[in-house]
């Protein structure tokens, strides 16, 4: 939805798994100046968010990521504690990150949801979006106090990583 | 208005802006968003004059619209999969009353094996039931059909099913662009009920047809089908002069001026396929493809004249009869009867397997060279096949084969060719 404000072409959809709590599941955006008629799964993205790191040691999240891609991890950790310091030694400055987006929902919005957080470090470390726009797209989401909780983790996420 | 929305949300905003009278479902996936979009709108008094009846399964759910529409409502439900099945006698009564009804399928397979994910077993199971059958590529073109299917339905007075695929289309969030009341009004007008249950002037509907009349009634089901085949383009052709865009029709080509090889698909999966010929013809070769937007009534004139000048056709279908082989292809065979055109099947995406740019091409690729085998299954890992069928030839007890076929996945990972 911040794409689209932008004047940009948007697709996102999910891929469901086993219908379960606590399952993994995959989700997709693509963005483009053009419009998508492509419905065919990200297999190669040239960004990754990931949202809980226990799926670090059970998928290969990493599959496929462009050399030169950009990585988002949702952790408070350093990248040695979670294992990927020598991967991670293998892409551009700046490009891989970690933010504690779920402590920063807890601050903000007061339950453990950091997909807010995670779309304003997105936003901060590709370059793709500006905070204006992911502050109206959550608004236009969650109208009142809970967007603007939202839009503040979303805002403390992006100068993390602006800052990082 | 541009929006960037899911096409559920899209969908129902769409039904809302038809002004249905009676609306009554029965939640599956992955088309329960659709009709909690509606009845969302019921509740907050955005549309009006409007009933949200719940009812106990899928077979009430177009039983209550049958009876709403023959008392003269507008009627609208929307269903998936096992729920289109459950609702099949149902199905082929609305079609036989005569009943201007709009259902969604969201596309989805059927079990067993049971599975959430899309194909186009359900709409296609109930091909030959008497509604029209529209395919929607885009969540624009599923919204926009929508809008075109009850001013069809009513013209004719013959129920229609708007399918689009499942979770590809339902879940995806996508720019639309949603047009306003005033336009959808000018568009569409009020329902006029050719029959209707009405106390002060009372007749029956729905009377048993001995042999003496039976056909007759047959007959003109069929021609009410042939009129659609007119009434579809014209439609499609209004709705342009009103929103200023195309979508629906009959068919709808893609680069086929100099084509020697032609791929003919439903849904959603013509955009990725379109992505595919664009880059293939970038590299010379002569290629396009045709979506066929309508399957009942099947556009065979259309289909005759888009493809009649090609070398080859390959039908790409998420659907397959067991025992006969490809859907689709029986019907493009039909339209192209009397030409010596090798026309070749792919069955893909079956219960959501993904169909990727990477493989269609390999396949038309080989089509062009015409190596491509009369029909073959995309992505099928022909291992996991035959392990199961050695298996199962060496043991009288070798056990459901759904559950050993995911067994020897879990061992052995996704292989192809």
């Amino acid at each position: 939805m911040a794409a689209f404000l932008e004047g940009k072409h948007a697709q996102a959809f999910p891929s469901f798994g086993s219908e379960r709590m606590g399952a993994p599941v995959i989700s997709f955006c693509r963005l483009d100046d053009k419009e998508i008629r492509l419905r065919e799964p990200i297999n190669e993205p040239d960004a990754l968010i990931i949202q809980d790191t226990t799926l670090l040691h059970s998928v290969d999240v990493f599959h496929g990521l462009k050399p030169g891609g950009f990585i988002l991890i949702n952790s408070k950790r350093s990248f040695d504690e979670l294992g990927i310091a020598e991967f991670v030694a293998t892409f551009p400055d700046r490009h891989v990150c970690v933010v504690g987006a779920t402590e920063l929902a807890l601050k903000h919005v007061k339950r453990p949801l950091p997909n807010a957080a995670l779309l304003g470090g997105f936003a901060a470390i590709s370059g793709q979006l500006n905070m204006d726009s992911v502050s109206k797209a959550i608004m236009g989401k969650f109208p009142g106090p809970i967007g603007e909780a939202n839009i503040a983790a979303a805002q403390e996420a992006f100068d993390i990583v602006k800052s990082a | 208005m541009l929006k960037q929305i899911e096409g559920s949300e899209a969908v129902a905003e769409a039904v809302a802006l038809c002004r249905p009278e009676v609306v009554c479902a029965y939640p599956i996936t992955p088309q329960t968003h659709i009709v909690e979009g509606v009845g969302k709108r019921i509740k907050n008094g955005s549309l009006e004059n409007c009933e949200f009846i719940n009812v106990e399964s899928e077979f009430a759910a177009l039983s209550v619209a049958i009876g709403a529409s023959a008392a003269g409502a507008r009627s609208y439900t929307a269903t998936a999969s096992q729920g289109l099945l459950y609702m099949a006698e149902a199905v082929y009564n609305a079609a036989g009353l005569g009943l201007p009804i709009v259902m969604t399928i969201g596309n989805r397979a059927i079990g067993a094996p049971i599975n959430i994910w899309n194909d186009h077993t359900d709409s296609m199971s109930m091909r030959d039931s008497g509604w029209i059958q529209l395919f929607a590529e885009t969540n624009q073109e599923a919204l926009d059909l929508h809008i075109q299917a009850f001013r069809l339905a009513e013209e004719l007075s013959c129920p229609v099913m708007v399918c689009m695929d499942g979770f590809i289309l339902t879940h995806a969030y996508e720019r639309i662009d949603m047009p306003t009341q005033e336009e959808v009004d000018a568009f569409l007008p009020p329902y006029e009920p050719i029959q209707v249950l009405d106390p002060d002037e009372p007749y029956s509907i729905g009377a048993m047809v001995g042999p003496e009349a039976f056909t007759e009634v047959r007959y003109l089901a069929n021609d009410k089908q042939l009129q659609a085949l007119r009434l579809i383009p014209e439609i499609s052709n209004v709705f342009k002069d009103v929103f200023g865009r195309n979508s629906g029709g009959l068919v709808q080509p893609y680069r086929l001026d100099d084509a020697e090889t032609v791929v003919v698909a439903l849904g959603s999966v013509n955009g990725t396929i379109k992505e595919v010929v664009d880059a293939m013809r970038k590299d010379g070769e002569k290629i396009g493809s045709l979506g066929i937007s309508s399957f009942r009534p099947f556009p065979q004139e259309a289909v005759y004249d888009a493809i009649n000048h090609t070398k080859r056709i390959v039908v790409l279908e998420k659907s397959m009869a067991p025992g006969m082989g490809g859907i689709v292809d029986s019907n493009v065979r039909m339209s192209l009867s009397g030409l010596s055109t090798p026309v070749h099947t792919i069955i893909a995406g079956l219960g959501g397997r993904p169909i990727t740019m990477a493989s269609l091409r390999e396949v038309f690729e080989i089509a062009g060279e015409d190596r491509l085998p009369r029909i073959q299954f995309l992505d099928i890992d022909h291992a996991a096949v035959e392990h199961e069928i050695v298996r199962a030839r060496h043991t009288r007890r070798s056990g459901p084969t759904a559950e050993s076929i995911l067994r020897h996945k879990a061992v052995n990972p996704a292989q192809k060719g």
